[in-house]
């Protein structure tokens, strides 16, 4: 049963990884490096899928070019770099930490900082004012 | 004290929905180029009309040129052909037309059918050199400067408010068109 199922799913995958045109890989090594970089390439015409998942005319294109560079030798680094200086950070999944990824970055952090600030004040403000206010508040269930 | 623990959270939910607020109708598929400002990357592809013929970034060098990026494909590149025409008839200056990723019979029969605004038609059929000028959807616009700098870059198809302001306002303030 198990086993049915198994092969079920990875069925049901195969038919995805046929979608896109499979690359004539050397080995298992390139073929890793190939995914974990078009995995965090952003496809420009789908916004919200990678270059791996997408099916695009241009990711595609993305894809091979990714590849070929590969080949010829170009570190991860370059490869990015090639990318970014034609569409931008938004390319990456990660974008840089820089002075206008501040906000991005950091944003939520200090969000979450304030608003636990905000509740440790309330709670002592309440806490303080219970004994005071002791009448009022036994009114309520 | 009291008045303060009123004030703070209004004036913050105040900066958040102003934020959000300006944020609203912004095209979030606009992607910003990193190449304005940047030399307009270099190519040497065959003629649409002659493929014996070579077509160089390097012939447009010394005077402002747009070279709009399209194919016969593209149903928004039709939406905004008239508008291109019409900026072509003026004769600001040249108009390149990159045939991206396209079949060169549909492209000819495609400028057959609706009139040729293009000064010449360089072919880029592999997608290469669309890749070096950071182009993800047709129809795209670039104008590019006398010293090949790329100064604006337009997604999507033209409208007559985006050639005045954009790309005749721009020529104009060159003063060096044709």
């Amino acid at each position: 049963m198990r086993r049915a199922l198994l092969a079920w799913v990875l069925a049901a995958f195969a038919a995805f990884a046929q979608a896109i045109a499979p690359l004539p890989f050397a080995d298992r090594a390139e073929e890793e490096r190939f995914q974990s970089l078009v995995q965090e390439l952003r496809c420009l015409v789908c916004q919200n899928q990678n270059l791996a998942d997408s099916d695009a005319g241009l990711a595609g294109d993305l894809r091979n070019e990714v590849f070929e560079m590969m080949r010829a030798g170009r570190s991860d680094g370059e490869i990015r770099t090639f990318m970014v200086e034609r569409y931008g950070d938004f390319v990456l999944y990660r974008p840089p930490v820089k002075a206008t990824t501040w906000l991005l970055w950091f944003g939520p952090g200090v969000v979450l900082l304030l608003a636990a600030g905000a509740i440790v004040r309330i709670a002592r403000k309440r806490s303080k004012a219970l004994p005071a206010d002791a009448g009022g508040i036994e009114d309520l269930p | 004290m009291k008045h303060l623990g009123f004030v703070v959270p209004l004036v913050l939910f105040a900066g958040l929905a102003l934020l959000l607020f300006a944020g609203l109708g912004k095209d979030t598929r606009l992607v910003p180029s990193p190449l304005i400002g940047k030399p307009a990357p270099a190519y040497d592809l065959p003629a649409l009309n002659d493929p014996s013929q070579r077509i160089a970034s390097s012939q447009f060098a010394g005077a402002p040129y747009v070279l709009n990026v399209w194919g016969s494909w593209c149903v928004e590149c039709r939406n905004e052909h008239g508008t291109l025409t019409r900026f072509a008839e003026r004769n600001l200056v040249p108009v390149i037309g990159l045939n991206w990723k396209d079949d060169g019979d549909d492209a000819k029969r495609w400028l057959a059918q609706f009139g040729d605004p293009y000064d010449a038609i360089p072919v880029d059929a592999d997608g290469r050199v669309a890749i070096d000028y950071g182009v993800y959807g047709a129809p795209e616009t670039f104008l590019v400067d006398a010293a090949g700098i790329i100064r604006f870059k337009h997604v999507g198809p033209l409208t007559p408010e985006i050639v005045e302001r954009e790309l005749v306002a721009r020529i104009d303030a060159m003063g060096k068109g044709r």
